[in-house]
């Protein structure tokens, strides 16, 4: 216990948890943030001292609780602290505390918090900020380090969006269920945002944005355990832990983007592909499907397969196909064109995309996926102008690489070759 | 007589574990089972899934009942289990104590004797 890598894991893994109950008792983040310091700052010293207490958490709240009304207190009136014993003793009160820390309560107060930070008035960077701030308590510095921005900077993006969410008024009474389900289904996506922050990092930003992954599949699990039969949390944690499961062979010795069909497949993270599969077996026994549980599935199906041979390419254009009638957009169409080529060949993915392409001229995938299916059906001077529009629209140094390596391929042979994205 | 050391620790804590933090856990217990394993006295070890991915089938009249969890009411969850051969009890005592010095913070081990125990086959 003396150990303060475990004092550190207990205090972050409470952290969700003990800001948010300060919240909703002080009404006021930055109130709830300070007594959310102050009672780390005795945890400190007080448990390699005495010990772990039984609940980490509810011990952070009560603590965190007195010193805030304390500190409050203190501004009123320059009365004289009391004794460190005092504030920091919970021999009885710690059980009492547990008790009223039942499931339900707690529940709610974490779905608040994540709640005002997927504000719409916020702009995703904004949201995801915050919320990596707020509720998984990264520091600033790291934070800007991910979105390529000076430390001030950032620190200037999150007191702006702290302001914003003040204003916000969000109810501190427990929400209806059908209010529940929409903070909900807005917080998912948030975190889902957090994800691909992270996941569509270039290999030379990965190391600063691979935690972003990491901090994702930490705030869905956390749903999950607050929502432990909602099939979507299942569908969402699934999702991300079969993503980041092929993290290790998404890029090459030299930061190159490698296709899903040439990662080397033993770099793939069973432990993380295994618990994937559980949650969307699990999910599916539900039978209320969505689009969290669907991408899901698809992934699942990726992942089950020993060689790219062995994918279940019909089964996953199905899915898209029922993907697409839940959540109709061209990205979902185009995500499809994989499998559609797979199965029907690379002209009939090309007519399934061309469609798109009013609506998808901004975007580099699309171009990346129509000169693939060009190259494929060996128009090599098409497939190089939708190259060069990829080039012109990647978002990471990776991306553009990638598209290079291709165009390149493209000048050295006029070999039909095969473009999916990873 | 074999003993089952049951694991419970808080799982939010464990699933919080960074892959360093986890690594070196893990290589410090395999010190430990090594020592038990080349003495002849290790049985089967796992480490279960967080409680997220558990399912519970309640047996009741009619149908059985598949259900999510176990909801973790307890701020405690079973996370894993060892199979020991001790003499005594507190050989068993001293093999927990040793887990337990390789795995310091929260959470506590159940020592349980087996009554009986079957292993028909390797499955992993």
């Amino acid at each position: 216990m003396t150990d303060p890598a475990w004092i550190n894991t207990a205090l972050s893994s409470a952290r969700p948890q003990a800001v948010a109950a300060l919240l909703r008792y002080f009404r006021d983040l930055d109130t709830a943030e300070e007594a959310f310091q102050e009672a780390c700052l005795r945890a400190l010293r007080t448990w390699p001292k005495n010990g772990p207490p039984r609940d980490p958490a509810a011990w952070l709240i009560f603590v965190g609780r007195n010193s805030g009304i304390d500190a409050a207190r203190r501004r009123n009136k320059q009365a004289p602290m009391p004794p460190e014993e005092t504030i920091s003793d919970l021999e009885d009160v710690e059980s009492a505390v547990v008790e009223r820390l039942d499931g339900a309560h707690y529940r709610d107060d974490i779905l608040r918090l994540l709640f005002i930070c997927c504000h719409p008035d916020l702009p995703a960077t904004q949201q995801i900020a915050l919320a990596l701030r707020i509720v998984s308590g990264i520091p600033v510095k790291q934070i800007a380090r991910a979105f390529l921005v000076g430390e001030s900077a950032m620190e200037q993006r999150i007191t702006r969006a702290k302001a914003r969410i003040a204003n916000a008024e969000v109810p501190f009474e427990a929400p209806g269920p059908v209010e529940r389900s929409e903070r909900l289904a807005a917080v998912l996506a948030m975190v889902y945002l957090v994800f691909n922050e992270g996941y569509s990092a270039g290999a030379t930003e990965i190391a600063n944005r691979a935690p972003l992954c990491e901090e994702a599949i930490r705030l869905a699990r956390l749903l999950l355990r607050l929502f432990q039969t909602e099939p979507e949390v299942m569908g969402l944690t699934a999702l991300l832990l079969l993503q980041h499961a092929r993290a290790a062979a998404r890029f090459d010795a030299d930061g190159e983007l490698v296709l899903m069909d040439d990662q080397d497949r033993s770099l793939w993270n069973r432990a993380l592909i295994d618990e994937g599969l559980a949650l969307i077996d699990k999910a599916m026994r539900h039978r209320r499907s969505g689009p969290y549980q669907i991408q899901a599935a698809i992934a699942a199906l990726h992942a089950r397969a020993a060689r790219p041979e062995d994918t279940d390419w019909a089964e996953i254009d199905l899915l898209y196909s029922v993907l697409e009638s839940m959540t109709p957009s061209p990205v979902v169409t185009l995500n499809r064109a994989v499998a559609y080529a797979k199965l029907r060949g690379p002209e009939a993915a090309l007519k399934l995309i061309e469609p798109l392409e009013p609506k998808l001229a901004g975007y580099f995938h699309f171009f990346g996926v129509k000169g693939g299916l060009l190259m494929q059906l060996g128009r090599a001077e098409d497939a190089r102008e939708a190259f060069g529009r990829a080039i012109a629209l990647a978002n990471t140094a990776a991306e553009a690489a990638h598209i290079r390596m291709h165009l390149d391929r493209l000048s050295a042979e006029s070999l039909p070759r095969n473009g999916m994205s990873a | 007589m074999l003993y089952a050391i049951l694991c419970y620790n808080n799982e939010d804590v464990v699933c919080a574990w960074s892959k360093e933090q986890d690594d070196e856990v893990m290589a410090r217990l395999q010190v430990v089972t090594g020592k038990l394993r080349d003495q002849g006295r290790l049985g089967p070890v796992a480490r279960l899934m967080p409680t997220t991915a558990a399912t519970t089938l309640r047996k009741t009249r009619d149908e059985p009942l598949v259900i999510d969890g176990p909801f973790a009411e307890t701020k405690e969850q079973f996370l894993g289990f060892y199979v020991v051969d001790c003499a005594t009890l507190d050989e068993a005592v001293d093999v927990a104590k040793d887990l337990a010095e390789a795995n310091p913070g929260g959470g506590s081990y159940e020592l349980r004797p087996i009554s009986a125990f079957f292993a028909p086959r390797e499955v992993a």
